[in-house]
C-alpha cells in the first residue's frame, strides 16, 4: 500500500506529531511525506531524514504558508490519485484538513487510530475513549488521523529521502489568514511532556493557579495542563485544557491537582504511566485511576511539597 | 440571512457509557440522550447572531431516529425558529451527513452552518469540515470567537499552540469549541411556545443520498481498566513515592 503522510511543520522544522504518524504510515505500506507550505525547504529536508519516509513531496506556494484547509486539502486530494492512503496527525491541524480531504475523495475519515489491525482494519476511541471500536473501511481509498501517543515515534534522523515538487489548485479564495496567537514558552510541549502537572477548578484564579502549579512544574521540568473548569475560568489558556476535546497525552507521570477527574478529562491523561493525585475530597474518581494519591488541602500540600522536592 | 444548525442526539455527557457484552457496541437502553453539547453551543451562537439583528432565521436540523425530535424542540425552546427531522433509523456516518446537510443548504441557502466539533458519541470531529469540502465553501472550526461582518465571518480558532484568526468569505462553515459561549437554559415559556413551530420531517431519500456505511464495526470492547493504586498519608510520603520515580 501506499501511503501518504501530512506533515505538520513551521516551513523550517518538523513537529514531533508527525513522527508517530509515519510509524503508524510504516506499518501500512509505503511512506511518501507531503510538505505544504511556503519557504518550506527545511521543513522538506527534515521530513526526508525521518526514518521510514522513502519520499518527500514539496509544495511551496504561498497559497499554503498558513496551512489553510481549504487550500490544502485539494491539493492532498490531487496527490491522492497515485496513493491508497491518507495519514494526518490527530492534532488541531490534522484534523481541521484530513476529512475535508476524505469528503473531496468521497471516503469515510477514520479518526484518532489507536493501533493498524490489518489493511483496512484499525482501532480507535469512541465515546471519550470508554470503549474501543475496531472498524474496517470498505472504501477504495483510507484517509486517517492518527492519536499521537498511540504509536511510538519516528526516529528523525536516519532517512535519505529523495524531495520532489508538487503542485495543487493554489488558493481556493474563499478564506484568508489574519493572525496567530501562540505563546512561546520554556517549558516543554503538553503532548511531548515527560512529566505534566495539571490543575483543575480548585486552583481559584490564574494567579493562584500560576503561584501553586508553576513552582513545582518548575522544580520537575514539567509541562502543565488543566482541566476544562480551569480553562473556562480563564486561569490559563485554551490550549492547556486536557481531555476528550482537549489534548490527549501520555507522559511518564502526571500530577492532577484539584481535579476531580471527569470522564471527559480521564478521556486525555488515563494512559499516563504514572498518576499522582492530590484532591481534598477522598472519594473525587481522580483516585480511581491514580497510582498514587494523597487526601489533602492542596494549597498547603503542593507548597510544601514543592520545597521538600 | 438564514443560519443552519445541525443538532445530534447523543448520550447524555454525565452518563457513564457501558460497553455491551457481546461487543457489539455501547449499549444505550434507557439511557438519558441529550443534544450534544457542543451543538447547544451552535444554537446558542445562531441566536446571539440573531439577537444581534445579522440573521433572520434559525433552522435546527437533526439526522436520527424519531426521538431526535426532542433535541430539535429543544433548540426550538432555546430559540431557534424552525426544525427538519431527516428520520433513519440507521447508523449514520458524518458523510453521510454531510451530504445530507449539502442538500439542506442548496435549499435552505443559509449565510452560516454553525455545527459542534464533535459529537461526543463517535467523536469524529469530521462532519463540518466535510461538509464545507463537499460545498466548495470556508470553514472555520474549533471556533472561540464568531464575527460576521459584511459578507464575510471572522473566526477566532482554539488551536493547538494558541488561537488563530481567519476570515471567511459567507456561505460558511463554523464548527463551536467549548469557549465559544455559555448556552442558555430554554424558559418553561418557551419550552412551550417550541411545541408550536415548524418541525418537518424528511428522509435521507427524500434528498437522494445513500446512506449505505462505509465502515464496518466489527467489534466495541471496554479499554483496559486501570487499577486504583495506594493513598499516601502525608506529603512527606509523596515527596519520597516522586523521589522513586527518579523524577525529582
Ligand atoms: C462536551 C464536553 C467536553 C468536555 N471536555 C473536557 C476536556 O477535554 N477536559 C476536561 O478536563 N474536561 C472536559 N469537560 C468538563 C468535565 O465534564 C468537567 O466538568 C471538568 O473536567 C471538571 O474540571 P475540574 O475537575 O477542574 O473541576 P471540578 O469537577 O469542580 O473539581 C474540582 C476538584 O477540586 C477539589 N478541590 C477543591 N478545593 C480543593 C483544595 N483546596 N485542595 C484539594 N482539592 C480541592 C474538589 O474536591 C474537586 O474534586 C467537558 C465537558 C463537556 C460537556
Ligand atoms: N446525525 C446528525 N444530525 C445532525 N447533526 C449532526 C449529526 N452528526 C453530526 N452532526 C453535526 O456535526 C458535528 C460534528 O459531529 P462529528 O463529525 O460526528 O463529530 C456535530 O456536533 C453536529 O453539529
Amino acid at each position: 500500500m501506499n501511503t501518504l503522510v501530512l506533515v505538520e511543520h513551521d516551513n523550517s522544522s518538523v513537529n514531533d506529531a508527525t513522527l508517530a504518524v509515519v510509524t503508524a504510515a510504516a506499518q501500512m505500506g509505503d511512506v511518501t511525506a507531503l510538505v505544504a507550505g511556503h519557504d518550506c525547504g527545511g521543513a522538506a529536508e527534515a521530513a526526508a531524514k525521518i526514518a521510514g519516509v522513502s519520499k518527500v513531496l514539496k509544495a511551496d506556494d504561498a497559497a499554503y504558508a498558513a496551512g489553510l484547509a481549504e487550500n490544502v486539502a485539494p491539493l492532498a486530494a490531487g496527490i491522492m490519485a497515485d496513493y491508497d492512503a491518507f495519514l494526518a496527525p490527530a492534532t488541531t491541524s490534522g484534523k481541521n484538513i484530513a476529512p475535508r480531504v476524505a469528503a473531496h475523495l468521497d471516503v469515510m475519515q477514520i479518526s484518532d487510530i489507536l493501533s493498524v489491525e490489518g489493511d483496512k482494519t484499525f482501532t480507535r476511541p469512541i465515546y471519550a475513549g470508554n470503549a474501543i471500536a475496531t472498524v474496517q473501511s470498505s472504501d477504495a481509498k483510507l484517509v486517517i488521523t492518527v492519536r499521537g501517543t498511540a504509536f511510538e515515534k519516528a526516529a528523525t534522523e536516519g532517512g535519505s529521502a529523495a524531495i520532489e515538487d508538487a503542485s495543487g489548485p493554489g488558493d481556493a479564495g474563499t478564506s484568508s489568514f489574519v493572525s496567530r496567537e501562540v505563546a512561546k514558552s520554556e517549558r516543554p510541549e503538553l503532548t511531548a511532556a515527560k512529566v505534566i502537572v495539571s490543575g483543575g477548578r480548585a486552583l481559584k484564579d490564574g494567579e493562584t493557579f500560576e503561584s501553586v502549579i508553576n513552582p513545582l512544574a518548575d522544580k520537575l521540568g514539567a509541562a502543565i495542563g488543566a482541566s476544562r473548569a480551569a480553562v473556562d475560568a480563564g486561569y490559563v489558556p485554551n490550549d492547556y485544557q486536557v481531555g476528550q476535546t482537549g489534548k490527549i497525552v501520555a507522559p511518564e507521570v502526571y500530577i492532577a491537582i484539584g481535579i476531580s477527574g471527569a470522564i471527559q478529562h480521564l478521556a486525555g491523561m488515563k494512559d499516563s504511566k504514572v498518576i499522582i493525585a492530590i484532591n481534598k475530597d477522598e472519594d473525587a474518581p481522580i483516585f480511581q485511576v491514580a497510582d498514587i494519591g494523597l487526601v489533602a488541602d492542596l494549597f498547603n500540600a503542593v507548597p510544601e511539597l514543592t520545597n521538600a522536592l | 440571512m438564514k443560519i443552519l444548525v445541525p443538532v445530534k442526539r447523543v448520550i447524555d455527557y454525565n452518563v457513564k457509557p457501558r460497553v455491551k457484552a457481546d461487543g457489539s457496541g455501547v449499549d444505550l437502553a434507557n439511557v438519558k440522550m441529550s443534544m450534544n453539547p457542543f451543538d447547544e453551543i451552535a444554537v446558542e451562537e445562531a441566536i446571539r447572531i440573531k439577537e444581534a439583528g445579522k440573521a433572520e432565521e434559525i433552522i435546527a436540523v437533526s439526522v436520527g431516529p424519531a426521538k431526535a425530535q426532542e433535541t430539535l424542540r429543544t433548540a426550538l425552546a432555546m430559540g431557534a425558529d424552525r426544525a427538519i427531522l431527516v428520520e433513519t433509523d440507521e447508523e449514520i456516518e458524518p458523510l453521510a451527513v454531510a451530504k445530507i446537510l449539502k442538500a439542506i443548504a442548496e435549499e435552505e441557502q443559509p449565510g452560516l452552518v454553525l455545527l459542534g466539533k464533535q459529537s461526543i458519541s463517535d467523536d469524529s470531529n469530521q462532519t463540518g469540515q466535510m461538509l464545507a469540502a463537499l460545498m466548495g465553501r470556508p470553514q472555520g472550526t474549533f471556533a472561540n470567537t464568531v464575527e460576521v461582518d459584511g459578507d464575510a465571518v471572522v473566526v477566532k480558532r482554539e488551536i493547538d499552540g494558541g488561537l488563530e484568526t481567519v476570515k471567511l468569505t459567507m456561505p460558511a462553515i463554523v464548527t463551536t469549541d467549548l469557549r465559544l459561549n455559555e448556552p442558555r437554559y430554554a424558559s418553561l415559556p418557551n419550552i412551550m411556545k417550541a411545541k408550536k413551530k415548524q418541525l418537518d420531517a424528511k428522509t435521507p431519500a427524500d434528498y437522494g443520498v445513500d446512506i449505505a456505511p462505509r465502515l464496518t464495526t466489527t467489534n466495541v470492547s471496554e479499554p483496559p481498566v486501570r487499577q486504583a493504586g495506594e493513598k499516601v498519608e502525608d506529603v512527606a510520603a509523596l515527596v519520597e513515592k516522586i523521589k522513586a520515580l527518579g523524577i525529582a
